[in-house]
C-alpha cells in the first residue's frame, strides 16, 4: 500500500468498523454478566427459577 | 414428509429455552474460532492480497468492510422478518427473542454500512451523502432498527411488544427489495451490484475471494452475537418471571 491515496478516509472507515463492533461487543458481553448477576442475586434470596442458573448461561 | 416431521421435531426441541442456551454454549466456543480465523485470513487478503483498483485505488479497500456489512445489515433484518413470522404464526418462544436480540446487531451493521459508505463517498464522489435511492432506503432501514429497539423498550410486557414488532417487521421487509433492486429501478451515484448478479459477479477474483472471505467472517460475527444476544435475552425474561412471581407471592403473604 505503498503511496496510499486517501489514507485516512481508509483508516477511518476500519477504525469506525473496529469501534462500533467493539461497543457492541462490550454491551453483548457486560450486560450478560449483569444479567447473571442479578439472577444469581435473586436465587440467593430464595426466589429462584425452576431451572438452575447454569443453564442460561 | 419424514424431513419435514425431523425439522419440525428440531425446532420444537429448540423451542425450550434451556435446551436452547445448553446448545448456544456448545456451539459458541466453535463459532468465535471459526469467526477469528476468518477474520485472520481476510484481513491480510484485503489489506495486502487484493490488487488497488484502477479508477479508485487503494480506497477500494473500504469495500471488505463497507460491503459486508450491508449485506449483514439486510440480511439481519431477514433473519427478523422469519422470527417474526415464527413468532405470529406459530407462536415458535424463542422468535420474539431472536429477533428483539438481532435488532440492536442489525443497527450496528447499518450503521458501520452508512459511515463507510460515506468515508468512501467523499474521496470518490466529493460528497460525504447524496440523497440517492440507495443510500436512502439503507438509511430508512437504520431508522427502522432505532424505532424498533425504542418499541421493545417502550412496552413493558415483552410478549405485548413482542407482537406489535413483528407486525411492524414483516410491514417494514419491504424495505430490504428496495435496498437491493435500487440502483437498478432508479438512477443512483451509488454503484450497481457487481457480485450477486443474474449473469454472475462482475468483479475480479482478486478483488472477489477477500471480499467473500470478509463476508462469511461478518456472517460469523453476526451468529456469535446474535447467540449471546439471545442468551441475554432470555436470562432477562427469566428474571422478569422470577420478580413477577416474587412480587405475587409478597402480596399474597401481605393479603
Amino acid at each position: 500500500m505503498g503511496g496510499v491515496d486517501h489514507l485516512g478516509f481508509i483508516i477511518a472507515a476500519y477504525a469506525v468498523t473496529v469501534v462500533v463492533l467493539g461497543a457492541l461487543i462490550g454491551w453483548i458481553v457486560l450486560e450478560g454478566r449483569s444479567l447473571r448477576r442479578q439472577l444469581a442475586r435473586l436465587e440467593r434470596r430464595g426466589y429462584g427459577s425452576r431451572r438452575k442458573s447454569g443453564d442460561a448461561g | 414428509m419424514a424431513n419435514v416431521t425431523a425439522s419440525q421435531s428440531t425446532l420444537q426441541s429448540l423451542a425450550n429455552p434451556t435446551r436452547f442456551v445448553a446448545i448456544a454454549d456448545r456451539v459458541l466456543p466453535w463459532l468465535l474460532g471459526l469467526t477469528l480465523v476468518l477474520f485472520a485470513i481476510g484481513l491480510p487478503l484485503a489489506f495486502f492480497m487484493a490488487p488497488a483498483d484502477y479508477q479508485q485505488g487503494q480506497t477500494v479497500r473500504i469495500m471488505f468492510v463497507h460491503v459486508p456489512a450491508a449485506w449483514i445489515a439486510m440480511f439481519t433484518y431477514v433473519v427478523m422478518a422469519a422470527a417474526a413470522l415464527g413468532s405470529l404464526v406459530w407462536k415458535h418462544p424463542l422468535a420474539d427473542v431472536s429477533a428483539r436480540a438481532a435488532a440492536p446487531i442489525g443497527a450496528a451493521f447499518t450503521l458501520i454500512c452508512l459511515v463507510t459508505g460515506s468515508l468512501w463517498g467523499r474521496p470518490m464522489w466529493g460528497a460525504w451523502w447524496v440523497w440517492d435511492a440507495r443510500l436512502t432506503s439503507m438509511l430508512v432501514l437504520f431508522i427502522m432498527y432505532l424505532g424498533l429497539i425504542a418499541l421493545w423498550h417502550t412496552i413493558e410486557d415483552p410478549i405485548r411488544a413482542g407482537r406489535i414488532a413483528a407486525i411492524l417487521i414483516l410491514v417494514g421487509i419491504i424495505n430490504i427489495p428496495i435496498i437491493k433492486f435500487s440502483v437498478d429501478w432508479w438512477y443512483t451515484l451509488h454503484q450497481a451490484a457487481s457480485v450477486f448478479r443474474f449473469d454472475g459477479p462482475t468483479i475480479h477474483t482478486s478483488m472477489l475471494i477477500p471480499l467473500l472471505v470478509m463476508a462469511v467472517a461478518f456472517m460469523g460475527l453476526f451468529g456469535v452475537l446474535h447467540l449471546m444476544a439471545m442468551k441475554n435475552e432470555i436470562l432477562r425474561r427469566r428474571i422478569r418471571a422470577i420478580g413477577m412471581r416474587a412480587a405475587y407471592e409478597g402480596r399474597r403473604g401481605v393479603a
